[in-house]
């Protein structure tokens, strides 16, 4: 998996993270995060239920600003970009897509936002943009649906498209996979890869499936204690047994034909007792 | 970065897609041709018969020209203009609060409206200085002085516009607020309250020429920047924070759209009173019919909400000819059928 990835000289670091710590609130959720986070790689955030995954994508997105740190986007302070041009730079897909009236050609148009601005006067090159962004999502046969007529697989890909027509170099999305079944969760971790190794984009997902999560080139493992357990390749993660350390408890990961798989303690559930009314 | 991504993407399914915009053509110009319609409608509709009416148009003499151009065609033209308010309005609101519910009254405007109509009335009998005052300000200037006071009453208690639900609870309080006092202030004057009845129920009956070019140009004020602003509503109905990450000053598009929103209820209500279910029903007719993002649904809710207050406006004239009835408790059974239409088509759909 790491072979496959692009050369030593693109891979610098898109995101850092300095001593970060964030909040709400009078609570704080993560504190002391410092992190690279990579070009050209796919890097997930895996972490149990309130570690703060989307905490940190949020502040990534700059949508939280931080209680200490500095966060700096291609070196650098995310502050110090303007509003339109840190959206040039950063995709951010939200974790449950609202519900909206538009065509799907029309909200892919809005990833386009912060290049074409208010009175919508798309050139060329955006529209180029949106006709790339949903080929490689496989979303342009629906482009004058209204997205509430589309299936769940289906709007998530026209939402990742609209991600995608914006055309930054980094792209950070929340749980871009829940609520899809499994080969939806595959295609739409294919596009993602595709996106890092293929047009040397930084994509920095929170995943909830673990099996998934370590179909990626890098890990963010955050504790649930508001800690960073470790940051680096699914290799190293997995030779640390930081999964373990995070969830607190036994995580078994096994490999089987080049794919790691994660083993849940729990058996099948005995054929005769199933039975039993 | 991009030089990197494929390029070779020539595919047919060219956005938008131009069969929905030709609908909206048709939709559109059938608004306009149902308002033109009931004009001339409006015209020959009145305290007198039809025939009385009809001989007028043809033979004008100075009180048929009295009756028909000062009296008749302000007041439907006024009715259009705030039908559009009120349409262009409710689908700001609907917009800016993500809400399919919401409509043009929910920052408190309506109560507001109401207590400044209570008080001047009041304050015409409490003394000759006040007379002079009201006189000069008059019952429509009350009314729009107290919506506006009510509208920053509700930002001043939700501290500010970033808060969408802060916002929504403010302007609940604030519109019960208002209506006690009121309801306070009218036990002690029965005789006012008659007075009051026909602004609290809605009324083209007072619309003037002066009254007309008011709406009209306060329509024209609104519905310039709400156009211009529609793509980031579009972009808001993705949801706040992807709003917001796509490159979008939400203070400033909130703060501007409820400056709209609140100059068109505002006028609207000075002129004609609290006329309910317009604001609610119009962008909803259009949302269920054509329009498929904002652009299109704010110059189509006003098109729609005009011809709807026009027409109930007809109806209020003609249904207990040769009196009238209140127009707001037209608009009221109307928007009423159409809501319960509506959600039984829903639930038969379930």
């Amino acid at each position: 998996m790491t072979d496959s990835m692009p050369t030593q000289m693109a891979r610098a670091p898109a995101l850092c993270t300095e001593g970060l710590a964030l909040g709400y609130g009078s609570r704080t959720v993560l504190r002391d995060i410092t992190l690279d986070i990579l070009t050209g790689a796919w890097t997930a955030i895996v972490g149990p239920n309130g570690s703060g995954k989307s905490t940190l994508l949020r502040a990534l997105a700059g949508l939280t600003p931080p209680r200490a740190g500095t966060i700096c986007l291609r070196g650098r302070p995310l502050s110090a970009w303007s509003r339109r041009e840190r959206a040039r730079q950063l995709a951010w897909l939200a974790q449950d897509s609202s519900a909206t009236n538009l065509t799907a050609a029309e909200v892919v148009g809005l990833g386009r936002f912060a290049h074409s601005g208010w009175l919508s006067s798309r050139k060329s090159d955006d529209d180029a943009a949106m006709r790339r962004a949903m080929q490689a999502t496989g979303s342009l046969p629906w482009a004058d649906r209204r997205v509430t007529t589309l299936s769940g697989g289906e709007r998530q890909r026209v939402m990742l498209a609209r991600v995608l027509a914006v055309e930054a170099p980094v792209m950070l999305l929340d749980e871009p996979t829940t609520h899809l079944d499994p080969p939806h969760q595959e295609d739409i971790a294919r596009i993602l890869r595709d996106q890092a190794h293929g047009c040397g984009v930084c994509v920095v997902s929170a995943i909830h499936d673990l099996s998934l999560a370590l179909t990626a080139d890098r890990l963010i493992v955050l504790g649930a204690t508001g800690g960073l357990v470790g940051h680096g390749t699914v290799r190293e993660a997995l030779a640390g047994d930081w999964l373990s350390t995070a969830f607190r408890t036994r995580v078994d990961i096994v490999e089987l034909a080049g794919v790691y798989l994660w083993r849940p303690a729990l058996r099948a559930a005995d054929p005769v007792a199933a039975e039993l009314p | 970065m991009s030089a990197v991504r494929p390029t070779d993407a020539v595919l047919p399914g060219d956005v938008p897609s131009a069969r929905a915009d030709s609908r909206l053509v048709y939709w559109l110009a059938a608004c306009v041709a149902t308002t033109l319609l009931l004009t001339g409608a409006s015209l020959l509709i009145g305290t007198s018969s039809v025939e009385t009416s009809f001989g007028w148009l043809l033979t004008p003499d100075a009180q048929s020209a009295l009756i028909l151009w000062h009296i008749r065609l302000p007041r439907t033209v006024g009715a259009w203009a705030a039908g559009a308010l009120l349409g262009l309005a409710g689908a700001v609101a609907q917009g800016v609060f993500r809400n399919p519910l919401a409509e043009p009254y929910l920052l408190g405007t309506a109560s507001g409206a109401a207590l400044g109509v209570t008080l001047s009335l009041l304050g015409m009998d409490a003394s000759i200085g006040a007379l002079a005052w009201t006189a000069k300000l008059g019952v429509t200037g009350a009314a729009c002085i107290g919506a506006c006071a009510a509208i920053a009453l509700t930002i001043l208690l939700s501290r500010g516009v970033l808060q969408t639900a802060n916002l929504l609870l403010a302007g609940i309080v604030v519109a019960f607020l208002l209506s006690a006092v009121t309801s306070l202030l009218l036990l002690t004057r029965p005789d006012v309250w008659r007075s009051m009845q026909s602004f609290l129920l809605g009324s083209t009956g007072f619309l003037s020429w002066s009254g007309a070019a008011l709406l009209g140009v306060v329509l024209c004020v609104c519905i310039v920047p709400a156009i211009l602003l529609s793509r980031g509503l579009d972009a808001l109905s993705l949801g706040e924070d992807t709003a917001q990450s796509l490159g979008l000053s939400l203070p400033m598009l909130r703060l501007t759209l409820l400056g709209v929103l609140s100059l068109a209820t505002a006028a609207a209500v000075g002129q004609v009173g609290i006329v309910g279910f317009v604001g609610l029903v119009a962008p909803h007719l259009v949302r269920e019919t054509v329009a498929v993002n904002h652009r299109q649904l704010l110059v189509g809710a006003p098109l729609c909400g005009g011809a709807l207050l026009q027409g109930a406006d007809l109806v209020s004239r003609w249904i207990i000819h040769p009196a009238e009835l209140p127009v707001g408790a037209v608009t009221a059974v109307v928007g009423g059928v159409y809501l319960v239409a509506l959600l039984w088509r829903r639930t038969r759909h379930d």
